[in-house]
């Protein structure tokens, strides 16, 4: 298990590299960097650019620049924001938990919701409820998000007025019901897509689970359909979906990207959508190294949680 | 006997006829999906020329015109342009986008794959660690960082979404080449004095063609999908030249007042990207019937 752990970090490790080549190549072999921002002010001369470009270390050869970046971050220092000098780890931090209440939120309806419907599905296989199921899925992975957030925001805040069109809580309210009441609509957004992968991998797995052995056994013993159903299958249905969960994250934290640029949610999408315009390139290349950071993480506790949970697994 | 047969799984007995049903109604789904894409593919080809109005004729009389309640069928935007011209032009440019996305991400997918697959050792070491680490981005991430950086062009945004979309198909690719290259017709091939070019595209390929028409029929999906989200943002296919997606990014600051210009595009992204998987999913029920997933 150790040994597992140290080889299968390791080799993140060396993936987070590469991520990190990558980012910085898409950052600064495209034309336009930071610069073009101060070239719009009236009234700077070219000395003046060059000097700025001196003090951002922007002139300097592009493999010394990465690996300044490079070195200050295995020192744990990320950088600090153009716009405001902020250190890019604090600015993350601080738009984390916008877009962890939407994730986390999201995924507690796709296990409650999209578990319910995988399980029915798979009991009732073929029947009308699984057929539309099946097509619904097929419906809601197709519907662009963003689309979709904006018909939400159309029919119930602009016509039915009950949920507010976007931001995290009202200014000068911020009670928990008041949170809980500009969640929804972005919730019920990033959900789609969630219900709907939940759904169908729940209904793949209740379909193996179905069949084996020990669901007869429980039937053999006389349990009621029920206890051999939620206490037997169930259970064991859910425990590839660990995985499942984890794999997810990426699709999940793009989908809240998304769901942010609607909702106007102060989360880390809107942050990077904003750096992304300004040019800003310690905290663009932070969000991506983050976010693959957090990508990584999950395959990792996807596996070591399906370990943990299912003592059949041997991790090697 | 009868006791035993009761207490197996109900799921036992019926499908037989339901299963026949079932397989029937997905691929008339696949089939449907199928006749929307031509329909799409010929309406936004020849629909211009079909209708009354030109997409960028502006009539101050008509402006915000509701559909069905006037001369505009499906109503007009906020210069009185017909929406189903632009709805009609916007695909031409969008589904162009999606095509030949799909077609320039599966090519540079199946390279990479093949090269990787075929020859094994470092060299597909460090090509499928690549694809490892790009997979690492989340898609949409990776997207908009890309898109932010170039000069938004049709050709620029098409590149864009296809370098976020070829990692899947160089997967699939790798796995196949690698399981077929130690067959014995490919063994045979090597004894006669293919060349490896040969080889992998005569020989190996033609032998992995089904799951990569899947995947590149789902890309399609996903190319009509990123292509729409980023024009929405602003970063992809810039007005005057119409997308679904940048019809999008207008109607927004007119949602309240004129819904219909926010909906007819969005209706028209869902309709060809459900359409696309449909076609997919059938594909893969038709081409691998080992694989059951949905």
């Amino acid at each position: 298990m150790t040994r597992y752990l140290v080889h299968r970090i390791g080799q993140n490790l060396l993936l987070l590299w590469i991520v990190s080549l990558i980012s910085f190549a898409v950052l600064h072999l495209a034309p336009g960097g930071p610069l073009a921002q101060f070239a719009l002010v009236p009234g700077l001369t070219q000395a003046d650019l060059a000097r700025i470009a001196h003090e951002m270390g922007l002139d300097r050869p592009l493999p010394v620049q990465y690996w300044e970046w490079f070195s200050r971050v295995l020192r744990g220092d990320w950088g600090r924001s153009y716009r405001d000098s902020q250190p890019v780890l604090s600015v993350i931090g601080s738009h984390l938990f916008a877009t962890f209440e939407l994730m986390i939120t999201s995924t507690l309806v796709a296990v409650i919701l999209g578990s319910w419907i995988g399980v029915i599905g798979a009991i009732r296989r073929y029947s009308v409820f699984d057929y539309l199921a099946t097509v619904g899925a097929m419906i809601a992975l197709s519907i662009p998000t963003f689309w979709f957030g904006l018909v939400v925001i159309y029919l119930f805040s602009v016509t039915l007025g009950w949920l507010p069109a976007g931001n995290l809580y009202t200014i000068g309210n911020g009670s928990f019901f008041d949170y809980l009441h500009h969640l929804i609509a972005p919730a019920m957004v990033l959900g789609l897509v969630t219900v709907a992968i939940w759904s169908r991998y729940m209904r793949a797995s209740m379909l193996e689970v179905i069949n084996q052995d020990f669901v007869r056994t429980a039937r053999a013993k006389g349990l009621s359909e029920r206890r051999v159903l939620f206490g037997h299958a169930v259970r064991n249905a859910l425990l590839p979906m660990i995985t499942i969960a984890g794999l997810q994250l990426p699709t999940l934290l793009s989908g809240a990207l998304v769901a942010e640029t609607v909702f106007t949610w102060p989360g880390m999408g809107r942050l990077f959508l904003d750096s992304i315009g300004y040019r800003d390139y310690p905290m663009v290349m932070g969000i991506l190294m983050f976010s693959a950071v957090l990508v990584l993480l999950g395959n990792l506790l996807a596996d070591l949680g399906y370990a943990l949970a299912d003592p059949r697994i041997r991790l090697t | 006997m009868s006791d035993l047969a009761a207490a197996l799984p109900a799921a036992r007995e019926k499908p037989r006829r339901s299963r026949a049903l079932r397989r029937f109604l997905r691929h008339r789904l696949a089939i449907l999906g199928a006749i929307v894409i031509a329909v799409l593919v010929l309406g936004t080809a020849f629909g211009p020329h079909l209708i009354p109005y030109d997409d960028l004729h502006i009539d101050i009389r008509h402006r915000f015109q509701a559909p069905f309640l006037g001369p505009h069928i499906l109503g007009s935007d906020q210069l009185g342009r017909d929406l189903l011209a632009r709805l009609l032009m916007a695909g031409r440019v969008s589904l162009t986008v999606g095509f030949s996305a799909m077609a320039l991400s599966t090519v540079f997918g199946t390279l990479i794959g093949a090269t990787a697959g075929y020859y094994g050792g470092w060299l597909g070491t460090v090509l499928m660690r690549f694809v490892d680490a790009v997979l690492c981005f989340p898609t949409i991430f990776l997207l908009l960082a890309l898109a932010a950086f170039v000069q938004p062009s049709v050709l620029s945004i098409t590149l864009v979404v296809a370098a976020t979309a070829w990692m899947e198909v160089a997967r699939v690719v790798e796995g196949q080449v690698r399981a077929l290259r130690d067959r014995d017709f490919a063994l045979a091939a090597q004894v006669l004095g293919a060349s490896d070019t040969w080889i992998v595209f005569r020989e190996l390929l033609p032998n992995a063609i089904a799951p990569i028409v899947v995947a590149a029929t789902l890309n399609v999906a996903r190319a009509i999908l990123l292509e729409s989200y980023v024009s929405f943002l602003g970063y992809g296919i810039q007005p005057p030249v119409p997308s679904w997606g940048n019809m999008l990014e207008n109607a927004q600051e007119y949602l309240s007042t004129a819904p219909w210009l926010a909906i007819f595009p969005g209706l028209a992204i869902t309709l060809a990207v459900t359409s696309f998987n449909f076609l997919g999913d059938g594909l893969r029920d038709a081409l691998d019937p080992r694989l059951d997933i949905a």
